[in-house]
């Protein structure tokens, strides 16, 4: 293949941020309003911080919920997909730095990478 | 409240907020946590988790229209994404050891620093000079596009940059916000890069930087998804309708009454935190 330069990885990035923000929204937005439709009239309250139960703060916990279309977990899986744009963003810059031959930042995107990937999967 | 009338409000303050941080440049992620903390008192931790999921879709929003036009630098981004990720674990570590007041001081004075930089004139220092060993080492000097064709910068101080990026990190990952004010600082002031990379390559890095806390507040479960959504949709609504109005110039009255909104933030915080209720 052809080696790319900085310039095209930076389109194909464009390309990915908009797709990803975009499904992103539409997917919290479906599971958001799907639980106003559900709970609209139940009261909220946020004063005393209760934390998450396990569906909703680990990555199985909200697949699962989300395939079973618990509100929730839909819009919960929303956020998360959010939150793995801008990791799609420097999995994709990895890439265009293979393509592009270039050593160093094959390194230097790797572990940012992984720093992202210990922060989603790891136990800190 | 019930929860369709709790969503719809912080819909339209998220929105307002995504709005004016957009038409200043000034992001509205910062003001997030105060708007949801004192407006509608929610929960400090909830606000943090809530206001990341903002800052991840305003910069990836941006972004997306950004790095088309050739400002961006990608390799400067990348190497000091090595120090905002690291900082932002480090902050997500210990904004679980330290009381919701202390992280309240510490966000008062993050915010009045962020109104003291946005009124105060920015200054562009341009160089040619590419004798930095770090800078060229790691390829970062580059060019940029000007109305007289593509601009050549050299890259200055990248172990101050660096370091104070690694500052910027852990302010994102205590406090659930950008840390635009301190990246600007070290890309403008210790870098030297001109204004247009400095402003996209800094947008760029806070989507990476927010997305490394955010995977750490997510699974302790600081992120609440019927608080979030709202205030996801609400900035991204905002900030694209910004963008959309304004192009070029961020008007300066529009700038100075945001800056006085973060001051009146930054004191009711600072005044609940001693007072032992935030």
């Amino acid at each position: 293949m052809a080696r790319w330069d900085d310039h095209q990885v930076q389109n194909a990035v464009g390309s990915v941020l908009r797709f990803g923000v975009l499904l992103a929204a539409f997917v919290a937005a479906s599971g958001g309003v799907l639980f106003l439709f559900r709970h609209g009239g139940d009261s909220v309250n946020y004063a005393v911080f209760r934390g998450e139960p396990a569906e909703l703060s680990s990555l199985v916990g909200i697949l699962r919920g989300a395939l079973h279309l618990d509100a929730r977990a839909l819009t919960q899986l929303g956020l998360v997909l959010l939150i793995a744009t801008p990791v799609a963003r420097v999995a994709l810059s990895l890439v265009g730095f293979l393509m592009e031959r270039d050593r160093k930042y094959q390194v230097i995107t790797l572990v940012v990478l992984l720093i992202l990937l210990a922060s989603l999967f790891g136990r800190i | 409240m019930n929860a369709t009338l709790f969503a719809a409000l912080v819909f339209g303050g998220s929105f307002l907020a995504g709005l004016l941080g957009s038409l200043t440049g000034l992001g509205g992620g910062m003001v997030i946590v105060p708007l949801l903390a004192i407006g509608f008192g929610v929960n400090l931790q909830y606000a943090i988790g809530a206001s990341l999921i903002s800052v991840i879709a305003t910069s990836s929003g941006a972004a997306a229209a950004y790095v088309r036009e050739g400002y961006t630098n990608i390799r400067i981004g990348m190497f000091l994404e090595i120090a905002t990720t690291v900082g932002a674990l480090g902050g997500a570590f210990i904004a679980g050891l330290i009381s919701t007041s202390t992280i309240a001081i510490v966000f008062a004075a993050v915010l009045l620093y962020s109104a003291w930089l946005s009124v105060r004139p920015r200054v562009e220092h341009i160089t040619q000079d590419l004798s930095d060993p770090l800078a060229h080492a790691l390829h970062l000097n580059g060019t940029y596009p000007t109305p007289d064709g593509l601009q050549p910068y050299g890259v200055q101080r990248v172990a101050t940059g660096f370091s104070l990026m690694l500052v910027a990190g852990i302010l994102s990952g205590l406090l659930g916000i950008g840390s635009g004010a301190v990246k600007v600082l070290a890309m403008d002031n210790a870098m030297r890069l001109p204004f247009k990379v400095s402003t996209t390559t800094s947008n760029f890095m806070i989507g990476v930087t927010a997305a490394a806390s955010a995977g750490v507040y997510l699974r302790r479960g600081y992120i609440d998804p019927v608080l979030s959504f709202p205030v996801m949709l609400g900035v991204l609504a905002g900030a694209l309708l910004g963008a959309r109005i304004l192009t070029k110039t961020h008007p300066k009255h529009l700038r100075l009454v945001f800056s006085l909104v973060i001051v009146a933030l930054a004191i009711e915080m600072l005044y609940r935190a001693i007072q032992g209720t935030i």
